[in-house]
């Protein structure tokens, strides 16, 4: 698995592992942008990790696209070598149904599952995240359970409320924002996966995991005045 | 005080530099479309070449200054007037309180600039003034501007001394089609060489359906090898992404962090501005560049405006670090202050 180097334009280069979706290509990704939080290298403005790439903004005034070619990839010489990371699994909470997940009972029409059941399965996996991308702090997520599968709406809805949680296709995911969206919504986080008025506005990032544990509708609403007054945070897990 | 805008024209935003270090995240870039016309409106005015000004798009703002100010119009033509007289584009000018701005549909070029001396009261919410309407944040409450909004200046008494010296060359509009130079990649493989060939050898027409996020052109179709899909990766400022059509749209300030569709190639840097002057309607072709020729030309354009920056000064002082360092700033508060300043 080493890392090829693509231009990008006159500021940018992508450093990609290789051409499909598994753990160990993201996991190199999530190695190579440790590193370089870890140790920046001059002239690097911006890294943005995907499945199985990085796509790295840099300043060609600063440093040259050989010589930054040259210094990622002996980080990414040294990452095979390097031990296995310790995992970070953030823990969200979700009103599954009802007013907050509408489509839940279409979703157990489509997979033969009992709502109890779709609860269960949905909130047992650790997700991990992927990338962030598409609106902030949007996770694509990867690991859910085939038994959960379920095609997108025919007709998208034009605004989906934020911190729905939603399946589309074999994903899942959370809508970080009131945004339009075609995804089956199942439930709610009364949490915010990005909020600009906190210090750190994102609850994840690229490489972490979340887990989803369901919550009564009373929960929801405690939870969310917690939010509101800035007392609630999630619990996150480092193993 | 600021300016009180009676007419903001279809899109006017704040915009600065930049939200850059949270495209991780999926924050989109932001920033002016026109890095050199904002840039030069800010140095005109004696501001950090990166200090927030108003981005308009087509039409120009009118509006009435709520108190003195130097101020520098640049980009497209507007055809800016004050108190009914015609004024200078790229140059500074003194207004007074109670003067009325008027600007037209640009007769030349797309987005234009208006800067003020000191900037505008706004503070930054992730590092940066500029607006995202996707995420309601930055800029003037994380919208566009409307008619009727009061703009408040951080200078109050601005330093009109000697401005009149304060002005560059107007830019010849170009001729058209105008060429747009790109270097090859990331996913260049993807296409075949008719479709290489198709990008850079046919002319393209800006769509109706352009604006900040993508310009889509109409034009021959880029033909792929096995389809344009690709395991969505990172989409830089200018790629040039070919979507199932085969008609390109080049991807500008607003695009999203990451997309699906495989990008031929990228715009180099000192042609974005170019780029962001086109109307719907403009033409354009596409000339391939080496990645040294596009940093070169990068280079060249950086030397401008440092030269620029250098000739007239600075009339504004840099903030002190730690201000300038303030980062994520929650915009409720401010929102709200600006509210009860309106009210009361």
């Amino acid at each position: 698995m080493t890392a090829e180097f693509l231009t990008a334009g006159d500021t940018a280069l992508v450093m990609q592992f290789g051409n499909e979706i598994s753990e160990a290509l993201n996991g190199r990704v999530k190695e190579v942008k440790d590193a370089l939080q870890a140790r920046p290298i001059d002239g690097i403005t911006e890294v943005v990790p995907t499945f199985r790439s990085l796509l790295i903004y840099y300043k060609p005034e600063v440093i040259s696209f050989d010589r930054l070619v040259e210094r990622l990839g002996g980080i990414s010489a040294v990452g095979g070598a390097v031990s296995k990371k310790s995992k970070k699994i953030v823990h969200i909470p979700v009103a599954y149904g009802g007013v907050y997940g509408e489509d839940i009972d279409g979703v157990s029409e489509h997979t033969g599952l009992s709502i109890a059941d779709i609860i269960s399965i949905h909130s047992a996996t650790e997700y991990l995240v992927y990338m962030l991308g598409f609106l902030p702090g949007f996770p694509y997520l990867g690991g859910m359970d085939k038994r959960l599968n379920a095609p997108r709406l025919k007709n998208p809805r034009t605004k989906i409320p934020e911190g729905s949680v939603g399946i589309g296709g074999e994903q899942t995911g959370i809508y970080p924002l009131a945004s339009p969206g075609g995804w089956r919504l199942i439930g709610r986080t009364p949490v915010k996966p990005y909020d600009p008025s906190r210090t750190q506005p994102f609850l994840y990032d690229a490489g972490d995991y979340i887990k989803f544990f369901p919550i009564d509708f009373d929960e929801y609403e405690k939870i969310k005045r917690a939010v509101d007054d800035g007392s609630y945070s999630c619990r996150t897990e480092v193993r | 005080m600021g300016i009180k805008i009676t007419n903001v024209g279809p899109v006017s935003t704040i915009q600065d530099a930049g939200r850059t270090g949270f495209m991780a995240f999926g924050f989109q870039a932001s920033g002016a479309m026109d890095k050199t016309a904002f840039n030069i409106a800010n140095i005109l005015v004696g501001n950090d070449k990166d200090e927030s000004a108003i981005e308009m798009t087509l039409v120009g703002i009118s509006g009435r200054f709520t108190s003195d100010a130097v101020i520098a119009i640049t980009g497209a033509d507007v055809s800016p007037e004050i108190n009914g007289g015609s004024i200078p584009r790229y140059m500074a000018i003194n207004v007074k309180e109670g003067d009325v701005l008027t600007c037209s549909f640009a007769k030349s070029g797309c987005r234009a600039y208006l800067a003020v001396q000191g900037g505008f009261y706004l503070k930054k919410v992730m590092g940066s003034y500029s607006t995202n309407i996707k995420c309601g944040i930055g800029g003037y409450m994380g919208r566009p501007l409307k008619n009727g909004d009061l703009l408040y200046f951080n200078s109050v008494s601005p330093l009109t001394g000697a401005i009149e010296n304060r002005k560059t060359d107007i830019p010849v509009p170009p001729a058209f089609p105008v060429e747009i130079r790109a270097v090859l990649g990331p996913q260049d493989d993807y296409f075949t060489d008719g479709g290489i060939a198709a990008l850079f050898g046919g002319e393209y027409k800006v769509t109706n359906d352009s604006d900040r996020m993508g310009i889509k052109l109409d034009g021959a179709a880029v033909e792929s090898k096995n389809g344009v899909d690709i395991i969505s990766d990172g989409i830089p400022l200018g790629a040039i992404q070919i979507p199932a059509s085969g008609k390109p749209i080049i991807m500008a300030a607003d695009r999203q962090t990451v997309g699906g569709y495989a990008k031929i190639a990228v715009v180099i840097s000192s042609d974005m501005p170019l780029l962001a002057q086109l109307k719907p309607g403009d033409t354009l072709t596409f000339k391939r560049a080496s990645l040294e020729e596009a940093q070169r030309a990068y280079f060249d354009g950086i030397e401008k405006i440092n030269a620029l920056q250098a000739k007239f000064g600075r009339l504004i002082p840099p903030p002190p670090a730690a201000a300038a360092k303030s980062g994520v700033a929650p915009q409720k508060s401010i929102m709200e202050r600006i509210k009860k300043l309106w009210k009361g």
